[in-house]
């Protein structure tokens, strides 16, 4: 298995040309149907026929890598493969409607989120779904906004969000975004929570615990009953960052472990585009007590069909329309796919293909045992091991976190991987491992671009074309 | 049941998950386990033995069922907008951003493999720099109602802003106003209106409403009415004479035609693309880009250009100091997943537009909708446009009858418009529908 990227020649001083390099046009607005002091004096962009832009952005894919130019196991990112027909069903004719047409001329629409409510409800055991959110960080941030409206409701003002050192960066931000606190809760030294830690944290200001299950070292939390009575007892909530979910499916769920609140990553656990950075979706799922505050509008089945409803005590919109519906057609048609058996053998070998490639190479996995994703430790500069595996043809695991691990490579292959694959994989960290300082500090040397300084590109920063002539 | 290659997936598991029975055998006897089950180490309490009850589907029936369900929603002809635009998206945009290599990958942590996608998400803020005049553009947020609240939780953590009202047109799309003032829960800042007048900003009102304690104005051009903002310029002067951030709304098709957000004093922009997506069921491509001075307050990802070891230019994702996962609860925002295919899918329907092509566009989208307006003037019962404004896109029109009325019957008919209020329907035109445009005016003069 090997991957080739683009290259050009070595006297070039850049790879490919920026558009504006190629060909730009500045336009006067003049003699527009409006008077001049509305208008601009004119507009200089990029200025290019369709073959060349064709070629250009053929370019730019070939210097980019997607999970079809092969494995990119990132920890806690869960790339797995995504379907083609996922792609093709979003584009039905008929998927592509204005958000405000009126719910009697859009019944397929809600039939189908109706249906997904259900299927998400179904695999969290949750009582209640909202597809709202667009991404995951926003289902967190409307998860703990629905926490806020329930304690307020209950006439209890709880100013303090606990969450494990090893948690996501989004649940700190998303906590302190709805104006919380945050109390870092440390690991215990399994890897796990603390419980006496946590004992002594939880109080009469917890609003909620954030934690994710199995967490970022991959460990179940296998106190999740005790930890959740422990939370609720202090009267708090106890909240799912779905972030793992693909480690459990049809074999445990959040609804039946204790928790009130969660969000799902249905970018990660379901159909994956992943898009360089997005879209996805972060739909939320609540218990019942918490239903009422979720946002609006609800998609409710009636006798006569389907319609939209106002939560009785909803924290109103969190997407200025209703989400991001072509990511939520995706994961309707991937679940529906797979179906119960399906699901809980993507579980299986997303799981199965951690511990084998685990067991493949020659470096200290602290933590274990561990589900669909372990943190090994690179035992020295991770960044520089990475870039070294892009020469031996793979896209590395994610670096330098958790920090429970020293020099942490956080790998997660997920169940797209064949065996084959996953022994590629192997040797690209062995490799990797084994080869001397040089080569290390040398990678990447195969990939479209050489290594990138990053420091400079922080100490003078030029985000734009206009700021290339500075 | 099915043809397909692989399932149907009750008896050969996820058709995603490749391995062989043999493959896992081996597998399994590798790590030294008996069963797959045995990796899971989920106490019994917790374990979920019963049904989820999901039928899987084969792929073939799957099409056909989700082209069933979404036949159900009926076919219209839309002459919809307020904040989400149908903009035609030429071919070239679904099949070169559908190239796998963009659509499965992943945020651009490993600079090495990803200068295609970072140097297509840089000459996306590169446009949008050109498009506002402003120095700094992120690579996106969720939606102009995210970047909206983004802007707010920005111009709270100025240093030149100590206030904490947060002025916005009465006239707005509500979602934007609801997602504002969540993304403020957080903080002691208030969500206030100004008035409007006939469509437009009330310049006195505003001027009324304006004291020290105001962090940010926030003014649409087009306004959610679709009428283009005079007095962009006094808004600005208005907003600065207090220190207030003075925050814009717009869209690319809009700035490619009227005032220069930079040139009216704006401190920040944000919006919705209107490019590369259609209407989509209301995804959108929040815009977001400011002066920069804010350079280290912006929220979300930016895209740096550098250089690599062999000396030539490269781009990597920067400041990232700024952003969730170094900064976590002391971060400027809490985005991680952003819209970046969305965002390129953008930057390829401008490109393909050209400087030219944008311009006209915006040119006949306001040519549209003054045609409309008059064209419906003329039927009895209506009075097109409501306010005495330029428009683009979208104009309010009066109804004798009562709008939700004529917005049923024209269902009817095969159309869809907004009914904003009692007697007020809203309706949007551009090069996607336009040549719907007569026979929408021929059945709104039978049910008017």
């Amino acid at each position: 298995m090997n991957y080739d990227q683009a290259r050009w020649t070595e006297d070039d001083d850049r790879y490919e040309p920026l558009l504006a390099e190629k060909r730009s046009t500045e336009v006067a607005v003049e003699d527009s149907p409006l008077p001049d002091d509305l208008t601009r004096d004119g507009l200089d962009l990029p200025d290019l026929a369709e073959p060349e832009l064709a070629r250009h952005y053929t370019r730019l894919s070939q210097m980019s890598y997607g999970v079809e130019s092969g494995p990119i196991p990132l920890g806690s990112c869960t790339m797995k493969y995504n379907p083609a027909f996922t792609e093709d069903v979003a584009a039905l004719p008929g998927a592509g409607t204005h958000p405000d047409r009126s719910e009697g001329t859009v019944q397929g629409n809600l039939e189908l989120r109706y249906r997904l409510q259900e299927y998400l409800a179904a695999i969290g055991g949750m009582e209640s779904v909202t597809l709202q959110p667009p991404a995951g960080a926003a289902g967190e941030f409307t998860g703990i906004l629905v926490a806020k409206a329930y304690h307020e409701h209950h006439g209890e003002e709880r100013s303090e969000i606990i969450v494990p050192e090893s948690a996501h960066g989004t649940n700190f931000a998303s906590a302190a975004l709805a104006g919380y606190d945050v109390v870092e809760l440390p690991n215990a030294e399994d890897g796990r929570v603390d419980v006496e830690a946590l004992r002594a944290a939880v109080g009469e200001d917890t609003a909620a615990l954030m934690l994710t299950n199995p967490n970022t070292l991959g460990l179940f939390e296998r106190d999740i009953e005790e930890v959740a009575e422990v939370v609720h007892e202090a009267g708090g909530l106890l909240y799912y960052d779905g972030a793992n979910l693909n480690a459990l499916l049809g074999r445990a769920r959040p609804g039946d472990m204790g928790f009130d609140v969660m969000h799902y990553n249905v970018h990660k656990t379901f159909a994956t585009p992943h898009g360089g950075g997005g879209p996805g979706a972060g739909p939320v799922g609540v218990v019942e007590e918490l239903a009422p505050f979720l946002p609006t509008p609800q998609v409710r089945k009636t006798d006569s069909g389907y319609e939209t409803v106002e939560p009785e005590r909803t924290v109103g919109k969190v997407h200025g329309f209703a989400g991001n519906w072509l990511v939520l057609i995706k994961t309707y048609a991937y679940i529906a796919r797979l179906g119960d058996a399906g699901l809980a053998d993507a579980s299986a070998k997303a799981v199965l293909n951690a511990n084998y490639l685990a067991s493949r190479i020659d470096y200290e996995i602290p933590f274990s045992p561990f589900h669909h994703e372990f943190v090994a430790s690179a035992g020295r500069d991770a960044a520089d091991v990475a870039r070294r595996m892009l020469d031996y043809g793979v896209h590395p695991p994610t670096t330098k976190w958790p920090e429970a691990v020293d020099e942490a490579l956080m790998t997660e292959p997920t169940e797209a991987e064949t065996r084959d694959s996953l022994d590629h994989l192997a040797r690209a960290f062995d490799q990797a491992a084994a080869d001397g300082d040089d080569a290390l500090e040398a990678a990447p040397e195969r990939t479209a671009a050489r290594r990138i300084d990053q420091a400079s590109a922080a100490r003078n920063p030029r985000l734009s074309w206009q700021a290339l002539d500075e | 049941m099915s043809h397909d290659r692989r399932g149907p997936a009750a008896e050969t598991g996820s058709p995603f998950a490749p391995q062989t029975a043999e493959e896992t055998a081996a597998m399994l006897d590798a790590v030294g386990v008996e069963s797959e089950e045995a990796l899971f180490d989920i106490p019994e309490a917790v374990r979920f033995e019963g049904d989820l009850g999901i039928e899987p589907r084969g792929e073939r029936e799957l099409r056909g069922e989700l082209a069933s369900l979404l036949d159900g929603n009926d076919d219209l002809t839309e002459f919809l907008g307020r904040g989400h635009y149908d903009h035609y998206v030429p071919s070239m945009v679904d099949h070169l951003s559908d190239r796998s290599e963009f659509l499965s990958s992943y945020t651009q942590y490993q600079p090495e493999v990803a200068q295609g996608f970072l140097q297509a998400l840089f000459e996306y803020q590169s446009m949008l720099v050109e498009l506002t005049g402003l120095a700094i553009a992120n690579c996106s947020m969720y939606d102009a109602a995210s970047a909206l609240g983004e802007a707010a939780t920005l111009a709270l953590r100025s240093r030149s802003v100590s206030g904490t009202r947060i002025l916005v047109p009465e006239q707005l799309q509500s979602g934007r106003r609801e997602v504002l003032e969540n993304y403020l829960t957080g903080t002691d800042a208030v969500v206030e209106s100004y008035p409007m007048d006939d469509g437009n900003v009330d310049i006195d009102a505003l001027a009324e409403s304006l004291d020290e304690d105001c962090a940010m104005v926030y003014a649409e051009n087009p306004t959610v009415r679709g009428t283009i903002e005079e007095e962009l310029s006094t808004i600005g002067d208005l907003a600065a004479d207090d220190d207030a951030v003075f925050c814009l709304g717009s869209d690319a098709v809009a700035l490619a035609l009227l005032s220069e957000p930079a040139a009216v004093g704006a401190d920040v922009v944000v919006g919705d693309a209107a490019l590369g997506l259609g209407t989509s069921g209301g995804m959108g491509l929040g815009l977001f880009a400011c002066r920069e001075d804010f350079l280290r307050q912006v929220p979300g990802r930016l895209v740096g250009a550098s250089e690599d070891r062999s000396g030539r230019r490269a781009y990597t994702l920067t400041l990232q100091t700024r952003e969730q996962h170094i900064r976590r609860e002391r971060a400027t925002s809490n985005i991680c997943t952003n819209q970046a295919w969305v965002a390129l899918r953008a930057a390829m329907h401008a490109a393909w537009l050209g400087p030219d092509g944008l311009v006209n566009l915006a040119e006949d989208c306001v040519r549209h909708a003054r045609d409309l307006a008059e064209r419906l003037d003329g039927i009895e019962g209506i009075t097109a446009p409501v306010h005495d404004r330029h428009h683009i896109r979208e104009f309010a029109a009066r109804t004798n009858r009562p709008a939700s009325d004529v917005r049923t019957d024209l269902e009817e008919r095969g159309f869809a418009v907004h009914a904003i209020d009692d007697h007020l329907v809203q309706v949007c035109v551009t090069e996607t529908n336009v040549e719907h445009a007569d026979e929408l005016a021929e059945a709104l003069e039978v049910v008017a």
